[in-house]
């Protein structure tokens, strides 16, 4: 090794480069005037929205966006203003936020933990976003939610469904509108039991994460508490496509019913798989045999096909519920883009307006401010009916939708019809309930 | 008992589909020395062969309802395929369920086209090229190729169903004696029974034809065969074509058992390399025997009863097994000496 090019210019130089860049996410971080992160001090505010629009979920990423545009758009007095009309808070005017302007910043989750955090890192700290909405995985949500609650900046949930969000990975920066495990299964053991009866055996095959286990742990305890009998549960890898050997043993396993805790390609794969192995047409038990897939999308519904029509599931929100908020959405969606909004769509275009609520309410971008104003915000008029965001836990409660897959669909988007609109009430846990133990929510963050 | 026939049925079909892309990589890596990293595109390709066809099939009219409405609620646009229109509704919907077998003729002129374009236009190139060039040029070939089919069909998985006629599951157990049912989807018989007439063909064709006599003779001494004046670069480059549309024919009976997604191709390429390894670089028997072999394998490693005891092993079996093959057998089961050891 030789240090003949090290000179004193040099060394002087190296010195100052290396201390700028260090000091340079400490400076992007502190906003010494008003004490927290990336304060807006022009006449816009920058939100980050951090979606997969690449991967296996990138259909589902780009309508988050289509929605999360949307939302800007209304914020800034553009087009119809859509649920703004029927929002029961009355804080949005139609010119930005706190008459700042709303501008916006993409980043690509990937829907991998590692590139989701490294894409919401660069939206706060090169652009500046004072907030990071969606993303489409639990795995995703629980990285970015840490990240954002380090870096002082509110974190609104997309589409994450596991207990753990605002179980045991709460942070007291993040919100979640999205429904969770053990809301779908209290909302779909009622419905089962009346479809099925309460004598059947279930064999359950989980997709083996976070999700998978936390969802499993809800159906299999809602199930069992009205009778019915969980015969297996067998972990399938994530990276799996092909699930035939799983779902060969099934028929001679004694069970009555296959419970698919899969979600996205492993649901369409699993889902497929089943139904040509013939399953629906069988008979276990002197019973008839029966699917179900405890959570839907739209978008996954369209991939499965034929192969959903009879099967039951559950979803956070459905583009056919009739309220005034929802139909209002559809309305302005539709117009805009041609096709009616996914439920992850609404849940993105929902949380960007109720943070912008927020703000208008507190008054201030203050993380802090905010945290305060959505903490036991009770609200209407976004769909699903009366809405509360809890303190405890910033898990959101609202009714939930039990769907089943439509026998006769007359287009690509009619895969799914309501089958219950189960009531807030009926899927509501006290939130220190075990399967959400172990978490502490902590203290605001504001970041400088 | 039934569990392990079961599984063992299972094995032989999953076996078909990694067979099939193996035969086809060791026919392009036995010919021309190339390690093909877009061989799963290739795959991929095929099963949107299919989804291409259904999509042509269903070209349709669109008429406006007088009673039913869309979900903005303007009139629904009712559709009606072209082909229903032409033919009638009885046999139009015929021709539509049929798409999948139909897309078996379009995909092979498809395929031989796409596997002369690749060959001439960018992997001829890196013949003389470290293994690891080629590797990199096939996968970014690949990614380019997935982003090219995400591009126009999206990322969402599109359905591709099966014909009808084919739709749900037979039953061995009465057939073998036993009491339980062993039932086993239509398809995907249907399936391993295409794969093992595709395999005989391209074994046959290499050993019956005095084009397969020529293309083994350039695979054991490329340099002779040239000196006789045969002209072995052209008949390799048609060897390519022939691996694109086994690997794309593969893809296309592929469709019906999971619906093709952009992805698809990548999820078997791994697999496909670990059959080729166990079965032998350049051994085209070797990659057919190593396909069923890990295939019936990772069925039988899935079952309950054995991840009961040693839990986790259905996601690392192939990989044991590629590790103890290698081992003991450097070659692999079938591997020829010399062939990537220079």
């Amino acid at each position: 090794m030789s240090f003949s090019n090290l000179t004193r210019r040099g060394l002087i130089k190296t010195s100052a480069v290396a201390g700028a860049g260090l000091a340079l996410p400490t400076y992007l971080r502190a906003d010494g005037h008003s004490g927290f992160t990336n304060a807006p001090t022009g006449d816009t505010v920058t939100l980050g929205f951090n979606v997969p629009q690449t991967g296996p979920y990138a259909e589902e990423g780009l309508d988050e966006l289509r929605a999360q545009e949307l939302a800007v758009q209304h914020l800034n007095g553009e087009g119809d203003g859509g649920m703004m009309n029927t929002f029961s808070s009355k804080a949005l005017k139609g010119n930005g936020i706190l008459g700042k302007k709303v501008a916006f910043v993409t980043g690509d989750t990937q829907t991998k933990s590692d590139a989701a955090r490294a894409s919401a890192k660069s939206m706060i700290e090169k652009d500046g976003a004072v907030m990071i909405n969606g993303g489409s995985s639990s795995g995703v949500a629980v990285a970015v939610q840490g990240l954002c609650q380090e870096a002082g900046v509110i974190f609104m949930a997309g589409l994450t469904h596991s207990n753990d969000t605002t179980g045991k990975d709460r942070k007291a920066n993040g919100f979640r509108h999205f429904f969770n495990g053990y809301m779908s299964a209290a909302a779909l053991a009622p419905v089962l039991k009346n479809a099925y009866g309460s004598d059947r055996k279930a064999y359950h095959l989980t997709a083996d994460y976070t999700w998978g286990w936390t969802q499993q742990e809800s159906i299999a305890a809602a199930t069992e508490a009205m009778g019915w009998e969980t015969v297996n549960n067998v972990l399938t890898p994530l990276a799996s496509t092909d699930f035939s050997s799983y779902i060969a043993p099934v028929l001679n396993s004694g069970a009555d019913v296959l419970v698919l805790n899969h979600y996205g390609g492993n649901m369409v794969n699993s889902l497929t798989n089943a139904v040509q192995f013939d399953l629906l047409n069988k008979e276990v038990n002197g019973k008839k045999f029966e699917i179900v897939v405890p959570l839907y999308s739209e978008l996954m519904a369209a991939g499965a096909g034929k192969n959903v029509e009879g099967v039951i599931g559950s979803m956070n929100w459905n583009w056919q519920l009739q309220d005034e908020g929802s139909k209002a959405f559809v309305k302005s969606f539709g117009e805009k883009y041609g096709r009616p909004p996914s439920n992850s769509a609404h849940t993105c275009y929902v949380q960007t307006l109720l943070y912008a609520d927020a703000v208008e309410r507190e008054g201030t971008f203050n993380p802090c401010g905010v945290v305060e104003a959505l903490e036991d915000f009770e609200f209407d008029g976004l769909g699903n009916g009366p809405v509360l965001y809890r303190g405890d836990d910033h898990q959101c409660f609202k009714d939930v939708l039990v769907m089943k897959g439509k026998e006769n669909p007359t287009n690509e988007y009619d895969t799914l019809e309501i089958v219950e609109v189960t009531p807030r009430a009926q899927v509501e846990y006290p939130h220190d309930h075990p399967m959400f133990a172990g978490g502490d929510l902590g203290k605001c963050n504001p970041g400088a | 008992m039934d569990a392990i026939l079961l599984q063992i049925l299972n094995g032989l079909d999953k076996g078909s589909a990694y067979a099939l892309i193996a035969l086809g990589l060791t026919l392009i890596f036995g010919t021309l020395g190339v390690v093909n990293f877009a061989h799963g595109a290739l795959f991929m390709i095929g099963a949107f062969c299919s989804v291409t066809l259904q999509k042509i099939l269903t070209l349709s009219s669109e008429t406006l309802s007088a009673t039913e409405k869309d979900f903005l609620g303007n009139p629904l646009k009712i559709k009606t395929p072209y082909v229903e229109s032409w033919f009638g509704p009885e046999v139009g919907a015929s021709i539509i369920d049929w798409a999948v077998p139909l897309a078996i003729l379009f995909a092979i002129p498809v395929m031989l086209f796409i596997g002369f374009a690749m060959e001439r236009g960018l992997i001829k190139h890196f013949y003389k090229r470290p293994h690891a060039d080629q590797i990199l040029v096939t996968f970014g070939l690949a990614i380019v190729l997935q982003e090219v089919i995400k591009y126009f069909y999206g990322a969402n998985p599109i359905p591709t169903p099966a014909p009808s006629a084919f739709v749900g599951s037979f039953d061995f157990g009465p057939l073998l004696g036993l009491d339980t049912s062993l039932a086993y989807p239509y398809w995907r018989l249907v399936y391993f029974g295409f794969s093992a007439m595709i395999i005989g063909a391209v074994f046959a064709f290499l050993q019956f034809t005095t084009f397969g006599m020529v293309v083994r003779a350039g695979m054991a001494d490329r340099e002779t065969v040239g000196l006789l004046g045969i002209d072995i670069d052209k008949r390799f480059t048609f060897m390519f074509g022939i691996a694109a549309a086994v690997a794309g024919l593969a893809g296309v009976m592929y469709a019906p058992i999971n619906s093709p997604n952009y992805h698809m191709g990548m999820d078997f390429l791994v697999l496909s390399f670990v059959v080729v390894v166990v079965g032998g670089m350049g051994s085209l028997p070797g990659a057919v025997l190593a396909g069923f072999m890990l295939g019936i394998l990772e069925s039988l490693a899935s079952m309950n009863e054995v991840k009961a005891i040693i839990p986790g092993i259905d996601q690392i079996i192939i990989y044991v097994v590629a590790i103890i093959i290698l081992l003991t057998r450097p070659r692999g089961l079938m591997g020829r000496k010399g062939v990537m050891e220079e």
